[in-house]
């Protein structure tokens, strides 16, 4: 595991290496211009802004993310579900099949319930 | 990772050239977008600099390093400077583990006095024995390079890009998930090599019990989950952003969304963070259902033993072997990638409700169904 790990890290420390000298190198390249505030303040197609940036954003983002996590389990659960069952397909099939989509439909019967409330509705 | 000094070295630096190969890639692709979006709305795109434009890359590069590198006053200094870095990473270390081409064989020799060898080197940067859950795992960390540009540019068309971003990526990410169970059950196994091994030779299954073979069609998985690989695909347009999922930059509403405060060459690393997710989207699509590196009616064996009787079997014959296959992966590669820019030229730009209910309504109970018709039949087909 190790083995396989060790040239990921590798990569990653390349990654870092190149990605900071190209920053590193641009702000020492890069045109210098004169402080200039007005130019320093955050984009607003040429109208003084109004609002903060940390404004009020949707809760359905936040509610988006909770339904993920709650899905995602379901395919974390059916990766390793999927192993057994094309390993041990002859012996153990039908009750490999019937115990997944028991937990499936349960999951099924949530999305629906999810769609059915309107949580997934934007408007 | 290798018994003596050659072999180690060998796997670092390939590790870190197929990194630099897929940097390379990046100003092709983007010379081919421009060019191709030029074919497509007939008109000329870039054609000054250099034959048919292709110096035009090298240009911008050199013009990305010497703009200036402007900061926003109430920016987060660090994190709008790492996160170009971040949205690079994912993307990168994702690519490394899709096998490019055959292992490499080379035969024992002899240099300073020692002898080394024989060894074998893989065509990756990385083999991994559960290739996709790793590419899985690290592709879906490129949120978070879109979230931290978002956030640290303190502009709130910067923060409502991140956000759509962001909900996007998650939403999409269950029907990446599950759009391959159905592939990954009928493999058996989560070894890109493994899978591109069983898709050799000729298309045959067996069902209820008796075998069948087309000997004129390749064993490849798109014959088995047309529509595990219509959906898949689907997905990698959205977890790239691209058009018509490009929500998180949608100029008409957004400005330019998460990369609003970007210019010059933080800018283009988004970009290369973009472009390398379509390469390993596309790079899936190849290894899943398309083969991977496999030429369709060719053996290793039989290109080995053509290209043995010009040079003489050894490394050499071994090595021109691997750049056939590399280069047969590298067709199937452009092709799903031009098929990228395509449809970006094509098709519209969603609504987000819209996007959301194709991801939520659609999608996810597609890729369900697709899951479990594909249980269904394979235990009809294999169970009994």
């Amino acid at each position: 595991m190790l083995d396989q790990l060790l040239p990921v890290i590798f990569l990653f420390c390349v990654v870092i290496v190149f990605g900071v000298g190209m920053i590193a190198l641009t702000q020492l390249a890069g045109f210098k211009a004169k402080k200039n505030l007005v130019k320093m303040m955050p984009y607003e197609s040429g109208v003084p802004g109004q609002e903060a940036a940390t404004t009020k954003v949707s809760v359905k983002f936040y509610l988006t993310a909770v339904s993920f996590i709650l899905f995602d389990i379901e395919v974390v659960f059916l990766y390793p579900w999927l192993l057994v069952y094309s390993d041990y397909i002859k012996p153990h099939g039908a009750f490999l099949l019937g115990s997944m989509g028991l937990f499936v439909l349960v999951l099924v019967y949530g999305l629906i319930y999810e769609i059915k409330s309107g949580a997934l509705e934007w408007d | 990772m290798g018994k003596d000094i050659f072999e180690v070295g060998i796997n670092l630096a390939k590790v870190a050239v197929i990194f630099l190969m897929m940097i390379q890639a990046v100003p092709l692709l983007v010379w081919l977008e421009r060019r191709g979006s030029a074919f497509i709305q007939n008109r000329l795109g870039p054609n000054r600099v250099g034959p048919l434009g292709l110096l035009q890359l090298l240009a911008d590069a050199v013009k990305f390093i010497f703009k200036e590198q402007f900061i926003p006053g109430n920016a987060a200094k660090f994190l709008f400077l790492a996160a170009p870095v971040v949205a690079l990473i994912p993307a990168a270390l994702a690519f490394t583990a899709i096998p490019l081409s055959i292992p490499i064989q080379v035969e024992a020799f002899e240099m300073l006095g020692k002898s080394w060898g024989p060894y074998t080197f893989q065509f990756q940067g990385v083999k991994m024995d559960s290739g996709i859950i790793y590419i899985l795992a690290v592709s879906s960390l490129g949120a978070y390079g879109l979230l931290l540009a978002g956030w640290a540019s303190a502009n709130k068309y910067s923060l409502m890009g991140a956000l759509r971003a962001s909900a996007q990526m998650i939403s999409y990410e269950l029907g990446l998930g599950l759009s391959i169970v159905g592939i990954l059950m009928i493999y058996g196994t989560f070894d890109l090599n493994a899978m591109i091994d069983m898709q050799k030779g000729p298309l045959q299954f067996s069902f209820l019990g008796s075998e069948y073979v087309i000997p004129f069609l390749p064993n490849w998985g798109i014959f088995y989950q047309p529509l595990g690989a219509l959906l898949f695909f689907i997905c990698n347009f959205a977890e790239s952003n691209r058009l018509p999922f490009d929500l998180p930059e949608s100029e008409g509403e957004l400005v330019a969304g998460f990369h609003t405060e970007y210019g010059g060459f933080k800018m283009l690393m988004f970009f290369m963070g973009e472009y390398g997710h379509m390469m390993v989207g596309a790079g899936l699509v190849t290894t899943f259902y398309l083969g991977g590196y496999l030429i369709p009616g060719l053996t290793e064996d039989t290109v080995r033993t053509l290209i043995a009787t010009e040079v003489g079997a050894g490394t050499v014959a071994n090595l021109l072997t691997a750049l056939v296959f590399h280069v047969s992966f590298i067709v199937k590669l452009a092709l799903l990638l031009w098929i990228f820019i395509w449809v970006r030229w094509t098709l519209p730009r969603f609504r987000y409700d819209t996007l959301m209910n194709l991801g939520w309504k659609t999608l996810l109970p597609w890729t369900l169904a697709n899951a479990a018709i594909t249980a269904i039949v394979l235990y009809f087909a294999r169970g009994i």
